[in-house]
């Protein structure tokens, strides 16, 4: 969805975002000072609650972005599947990377200050975020 | 580089995460691992004991980017298990609104992951303000034909991402006419720039010279993403109901997801838009055969870069497709979806999604729930293939550096397309230096 956004507001959000960390559209990356982190995804695993807490502890704020990351579902649909659900292929997974015991989340690993529900995101609701963040750092007025 | 470990952590624009992780001792590729990363969320299990009429909408969220084709390929899955034949006019409206799906996620791959590495920049952020710089002209391009894409999407099946008025037999609600007036004239009038697209793709030498088995779906009426036989290279055909008896699954250790190879052959094979313009091309539109004639003697190549030019050539395809379609449809507003009652059975859905082939199989019991689901996705299938390529690359190109190798192993890692969200997510390259 962020990047359908990009065709009508990438001219003007380049005039006022300096974008440090967007994987799908950059290679040179750097968490360094962040002030507001958008994290979107529910937490799988210890390495991702570990990245979790790394974004936390280089941001100001953080925003969890999409159903995932506000509620966990639907991603940890997982946490449903108990005793004979759990099949042999499941646990080898679950097993061989470590999976955590149950999905979480993003406010179950790290302090969350907005949230922008919705699967996919509602559009709405992140742009106000934006632009609540933009005034927050008189970046707008 | 000599001897050493490579490592690349997660390679970037791409759909998801992936590593690479290589070994080079005494100038030899000893080992190459290509690591699709992204945690399984087990959808098809937690499907069972569902009702089928909430399930294609709950496993277009495997992936947002080409959820409209997990909803598509879910939907005829069911649907077959139900004996529900659809209505032409539903058909035709799930072919424009599968038009708009690929005109959006080919111009996102082409422009937001590749086109930095056509330009020899690190990303979009980076193209130039000035409205004349060619990068600027392209980028805005791609605004403008995922903005159609999306658009046609919006106004078919109620969204882009998750859409909703798709459902088994149909549709929940027809689309209004009165809301695209203008469709037919901003397809046409976006016809230079895909066109532009294409030859900035096709100018761009990248090459690597690739050998493997290919599969795609074919249908001889036209080119078609919905409906067809499967083939493959080595000459066999099927029908979807028989798509698992080409495949050989293959765990592998360091993934989240399975890999592929062809049954016979016991080897690697390619999906995606290469093979499908390589074997399908003379069935393409008859205007986009006429005015992408000169690129189109690029095929058949066996260059994985021409997956590129391929996806670009594809664009113009949907974008002519979508034309035609909605100079001739007559949208009946009150055709309901083709309803039956629940009955045991199985269904195949198998559909060209933008990156290849996708398989979704439903076994339905008497009472409307899910017994078993299965879902097998284009980028599990090029998995192997991929990790081949590289190390190929990596083997005869043995002498270069490290910075030159990571960066060439994720443009070809891009080329391909992955979603790696869909077959589990990125690439990180881990060098090892024994």
């Amino acid at each position: 969805m962020f990047t359908e956004l990009l065709n009508d507001h990438l001219d003007d959000w380049k005039k006022v975002v300096e974008f440090r960390h967007v994987k799908a559209l950059k290679t040179k990356n750097s968490l360094d000072g962040l002030d507001v982190a958008f994290i979107e995804g529910a937490i799988s695993s210890d390495s991702q609650a570990a990245e979790a807490r790394k974004i936390r502890d280089h941001a100001k704020y953080v925003v969890a972005i999409g159903a995932c990351a506000c509620t966990g579902l639907p991603s940890a649909s997982r946490n449903d599947l108990v005793d004979n659900k759990i099949t042999e292929r499941i646990q080898w997974y679950l097993s061989n990377f470590n999976y955590s015991q149950k999905v979480r989340k993003l406010d179950e690993v790290i302090k969350v200050d907005d949230q922008v529900p919705g699967c996919p995101m509602s559009v709405p609701l992140f742009l106000a975020a934006l632009d609540k963040y933009l005034k927050l750092f008189h970046i707008v007025s | 580089m000599h001897t050493g470990e490579v490592t690349i952590d997660q390679v970037t624009k791409v759909e998801g995460s992936a590593g690479l992780k290589v070994t080079i001792a005494d100038d030899k590729v000893v080992d190459l691992k290509f690591i699709l990363q992204d945690y399984r969320r087990f959808y098809t299990d937690v499907v069972k004991g569902k009702p089928i009429i909430a399930v294609p909408s709950f496993l277009s969220r495997i992936c947002g980017t080409c959820s409209v084709a997990h909803l598509f390929a879910s939907l005829k899955a069911i649907e077959q298990s139900q004996g529900i034949e659809l209505t032409p006019q539903a058909k035709t409206l799930r072919r424009l609104a599968y038009d708009g799906l690929m005109i959006r996620d080919h111009a996102l791959h082409l422009y937001f992951f590749v086109l930095p590495d056509v330009l020899g920049l690190d990303s979009i952020l980076d193209i130039s303000d000035d409205p004349a710089d060619p990068g600027h002209v392209l980028l805005h391009d791609s605004f403008d034909i995922k903005r159609l894409g999306t658009d046609i999407t919006n106004v078919i099946i109620g969204a882009a991402i998750h859409a909703p008025l798709p459902t088994v037999g149909g549709f929940l609600k027809n689309p209004d006419p009165a809301k695209f007036p203008n469709l037919i004239s901003r397809l046409e009038a976006i016809r230079p720039q895909v066109l532009r697209g294409i030859k900035t793709f096709y100018d761009w030498p990248e090459s690597l010279i690739r050998n493997s088995d290919y599969m795609y779906l074919k249908n001889a009426a036209g080119y078609d993403f919905l409906d067809g036989d499967i083939y493959t290279s080595t000459g066999k055909v099927a029908g979807p109901n028989d798509f698992l008896t080409f495949l050989e699954k293959v765990v592998i250790p360091y993934s989240h997801s399975e890999g592929y190879t062809l049954s016979d052959t016991h080897k690697d094979y390619l999906v995606g838009a290469l093979p499908r313009i390589n074997f399908n091309s003379h069935l393409l539109h008859p205007r986009t055969r006429a005015d992408a004639a000169q690129y189109l003697t690029a095929f058949p190549s066996h260059n994985i870069h021409h997956n590129n030019l391929a996806q670009a050539i594809e664009v113009l395809h949907c974008v002519d497709d979508a034309i035609d379609i909605l100079k001739t449809i007559h949208i009946n507003p009150e055709e309901k979806p083709v309803r039956k009652p629940p009955q045991a059975g199985t269904g195949i859905g198998v559909v060209e999604a933008p990156r290849g082939i996708l398989y979704h199989m439903a076994q339905v019991d008497d009472k409307g729930m899910i017994i078993d689901y299965n879902v097998i996705v284009p980028t599990a299938q090029n998995q192997i293939t991929i990790e081949n390529d590289l190390k190929k690359y990596f083997t005869d190109h043995i002498s270069e550096d490290e910075t030159f190798l990571h960066r060439a192993a994720e443009k070809i890692v891009r080329a391909y397309d992955p979603c790696i969200s869909c077959s589990t997510n990125f690439l990180k390259i881990d060098w090892i230096r024994p």
